[in-house]
């Protein structure tokens, strides 16, 4: 799935990618390729641009140079197939949990009958449906970011696109939505580009990890990760895991010295 | 609910020793009743003039409450196209802080020219004293959106209405009632003000401030001390009112509501 090069369509093609701000270069000459069912990383120091180049292929920012097709279409043309995640939970903390999680099919005016329906599978998918009459305010911060990516899912996505969004949380809360997410990506089969700048996290989690470098912004690494599916807790126990770990880490700190 | 009537007890016992040292002074130092009535003579006067007294309340309240009400949906009309249209806003935006500076006291009496004299004239002295606060607040609380929500708004296509009426809207409404509580008790004070200029279209017959203006020129002073009393009340009336209806409105979500634990 990961190696074998599909000729269809690529899911995500970003080429010759530039992006300036006020004159100065954020992202210069990005390529890259996100086939079907990958799961892609971009890891690198802040200030590399990674959270920019989500942004540009959700089509939220323009690129300054460059094209980015999204299954083929441009990215405005191609939200109804994206959700994107942000670090922050972003709740809209007057409205309950259902609420929240139903305000995508809302605001795409979906008959209430399958909006209900969906938010309650939507629930049940990340464990919370017990809180679904809540308000944000009373959730812990994973069960937000819970929340959060329920939101996201509702709308049925083939790709998502997340930022940072486990940033926040503490080292096992994110480890166990680590688990979590991979468990729902097996499931569901969606395409991800995904920021952190956890070297664990990106190593558990990816395919395929593309690092970065700042000033300005740009691939200096791919990375293949080839560990076993699916992964659990174990994995992380692993030797192959923690061996991709540390090539990663002198890749990454290649780039940070350079 | 123990410890909270037993402070509601306190205050009532510190309100009785105040009026009792009141009354002590008065009958110390045997002061007229037009100087300095005891608070015995006031609820006396009030009594007498029960009447006219209510009626004074009822005509500063309708004033003071059709202010408010026109403020707040003037205000918040305002807003709505401050947080439109940017450049509109940068273009006005600084006027409408005029509208705060401006002495009401000067302004008062041109309207009372303009609209002639009557509660129609006060109402538009109340609302021009409470627009500044609700157009300041709310437009303040539109354009203040979290960035993420607006984009996550936008990646769900969402059209320039629902972005107003599902994400800003609710989100000024904390700002909206702060602006509101500012110009309920400013509303009062407004409608004394107007009336102090033309509160009337019948000698003798007007609202509070109307009615402290002539009490005044009577020398009845221990009525007059009634009147002030009751616009007192009256101001404190509106602010609980509105702190009502922020509570119905707010006290689900927003963080101003929720239950202290500790103190």
């Amino acid at each position: 799935m990961v190696s074998a090069r599909d000729p269809a369509i690529p899911e995500i093609s970003v080429r010759s990618v530039t992006k300036r701000f006020r004159g100065a270069v954020a992202l210069h000459d990005i390529s890259l390729t996100v086939e079907r069912g990958e799961f892609v990383t971009l890891l690198g120091p802040s200030g590399c641009g990674k959270s920019t180049l989500l942004k540009l292929v959700s089509g939220l920012s323009p690129a300054s140079d460059g094209c980015i097709e999204v299954n083929g279409m441009t990215p405005e043309n191609a939200r109804e197939i994206m959700s994107f995640i942000f670090q922050d939970p972003t709740l809209l903390p007057w409205r309950t949990v259902a609420e929240n999680v139903g305000l995508g099919l809302e605001l795409e005016h979906a008959a209430r009958d399958l909006r209900k329906e969906r938010v309650v599978e939507m629930l049940q998918l990340v464990r919370l449906d017990h809180v679904a009459r809540r308000y944000p305010r009373e959730l812990s911060g994973g069960m937000k970011m819970r929340v959060s990516i329920a939101r996201a899912l509702v709308s049925r996505p083939r790709i998502l696109l997340m930022d940072e969004p486990f940033a926040a949380l503490d080292e096992m809360a994110r480890d166990r939505l680590n688990e979590e997410l991979l468990r729902l990506y097996a499931e569901q089969k969606w395409t991800v580009l995904f920021v952190t700048h956890s070297l664990a996290e990106a190593v558990f989690l990816s395919s395929r990890i593309v690092i970065l470098a700042a000033h300005p912004g740009r691939i200096t690494h791919e990375l293949r990760v080839d560990l076993p599916w699916p992964r659990t807790a174990e994995t992380r126990e692993s030797s192959e895991f923690e061996e991709i770990v540390t090539q990663a880490s002198r890749l990454l700190r290649g780039v940070v010295m350079a | 609910m123990k410890k909270k009537s037993l402070l509601l007890l306190n205050s009532l016992i510190v309100l009785a020793c105040l009026l009792g040292l009141w009354q002590a002074v008065v009958w110390l130092n045997h002061l007229p009743a037009y100087l300095l009535p005891g608070p015995g003579a006031v609820a006396l006067a009030a009594l007498d003039r029960l009447p006219s007294l209510l009626n004074s309340l009822r005509i500063t309240t309708i004033e003071a409450a059709a202010g408010l009400a026109a403020s707040i949906v003037a205000g918040v009309a305002v807003a709505m196209v401050f947080a439109q249209w940017r450049w509109l806003r940068q273009l006005v935006y600084p006027y409408t802080i005029l509208l705060q500076t401006v002495p009401i006291v000067a302004i008062a009496p041109l309207v009372i020219f303009w609209a002639g004299p009557g509660i129609f004239a006060v109402t538009v002295v109340t609302f021009i004293i409470c627009l500044a606060p609700i157009i300041a607040n709310t437009t303040q609380g539109l354009i203040s959106v979290d960035e993420n929500l607006i984009h996550l708004f936008m990646m769900h296509k969402a059209t320039p209405s629902q972005i107003l009426l599902k994400l800003r809207l609710p989100n000024a409404m904390p700002s909206l009632f702060t602006g509101i509580r500012i110009s309920a008790g400013i509303s009062v004070i407004g409608g004394l003000t107007g009336e102090l200029f033309a509160g009337s279209t019948r000698v003798g017959e007007g609202g509070l401030g109307y009615a402290i203006l002539y009490a005044n020129n009577q020398m009845e002073t221990s009525y007059l001390f009634a009147l002030v009393v009751a616009a007192t009340v009256l101001g404190f009336a509106f602010f609980f009112v509105v702190m009502f209806f922020e509570w119905l409105a707010l006290h689900n979500w927003h963080e101003s509501s929720r239950p202290q634990t500790a103190e």
